[in-house]
């Protein structure tokens, strides 16, 4: 194989971009199969980190740096705080019964993972445009408060109420220390 | 499909989401706390939003209403997360635990 420049480069890419893919399958599968929580949350963002990489192969570092901001900065370190004030604890129950179950939820994993798949390599989808490589930040600030303006209204107003709702939610049944 | 050239097709992208879509329904039902249902579902909403962005970049009339949608997903996804964390803060306060078989009781 000759190595030109621009072989070299495509090389390294698709390595970044495998790496990428690796490190969010595996970080997924280490969410859902570790036994203490506190390393299901670290799955979580290890997940969440190689998806931002794949974000930024969509040429969207803007979705890839909300992505790090809000994923794995706001809601991975919330979960492990609610995993302090709760205290999980992970006690084995019966062996036999829950083999049982994970093999059945494994089973109905992978068919719907199969199907899926097949589906997709069966469907031909209809091209509207090629990929746009250029910079599209400035036009998804103008989408956001024209086209899409109402909807993002509407969630910071569903935020609003999240977060009061939230607080109503936790606080009520406290006692208070006196 | 050459695997130089994996990062430039659409089908790649969405096998990845199918992928994860699936882990996460596997831990739905693996997982034995609320915390670990709540990781699952995250998981579940990734990969749909993966699936948004790869449709907006490769087939998306203009460049920029799948990542619209992936930013409305982030948005409905934190709020999401917010209210289960408070339900499960109340629900350990009142059962002090957050394991699924342990919430059997209907009555208050």
């Amino acid at each position: 194989m000759n190595l030109m420049p621009i072989t070299i480069y495509s090389l390294a890419t698709a390595a970044v971009f495998t790496s990428f893919v690796v490190v969010t399958l595996g970080g997924a599968v280490m969410a859902v199969v570790a036994r203490r929580l506190v390393r299901s949350v670290c799955g979580l963002a290890l997940s969440f980190l190689g998806l931002a990489g794949l974000y930024y192969f969509l040429h969207s570092p803007f979705l890839a740096l909300m992505q790090m901001l809000i994923y794995v900065g706001a809601i991975c370190i919330t979960i492990m705080f609610a995993m302090m004030l709760t205290d999980p604890q992970d006690q084995p129950i019966r062996r036999g019964r829950r083999l049982l179950l994970e093999a059945a939820s494994l089973l109905v994993a992978g068919l719907l993972a199969a199907g899926l798949i097949t589906l997709l390599d069966r469907s031909t989808w209809m091209t509207t445009s090629a990929p746009s490589h250029g910079d599209t930040l400035p036009e998804l600030g103008r989408v956001l408060l024209f086209r899409y303006g109402f909807a993002f209204e509407l969630i910071s107003v569903v935020l609003l109420l999240a977060i009061l709702g939230a607080l109503v939610v936790a606080r009520s049944g406290r006692r208070s220390p006196s | 499909m050459n695997f130089i050239h994996w990062s430039e097709q659409l089908n790649v992208y969405l096998v990845i989401g199918a992928l994860l879509f699936a882990i996460g329904f596997f831990g739905f039902f693996r997982h034995r706390t609320l915390v670990g249902m709540l990781i699952s579902g995250e998981l579940i909403l990734a990969g749909a939003a993966l699936n948004f962005m790869a449709f907006g970049h490769f087939q998306g009339a203009n460049s920029v209403t799948g990542q619209t949608f992936a930013l409305f997903i982030m948005g409905i996804a934190a709020a999401e997360a917010a209210i289960v964390l408070s339900i499960m803060i109340a629900v350990y306060r009142h059962y002090r635990s957050i394991e699924t078989r342990d919430l059997k009781d209907l009555e208050g």
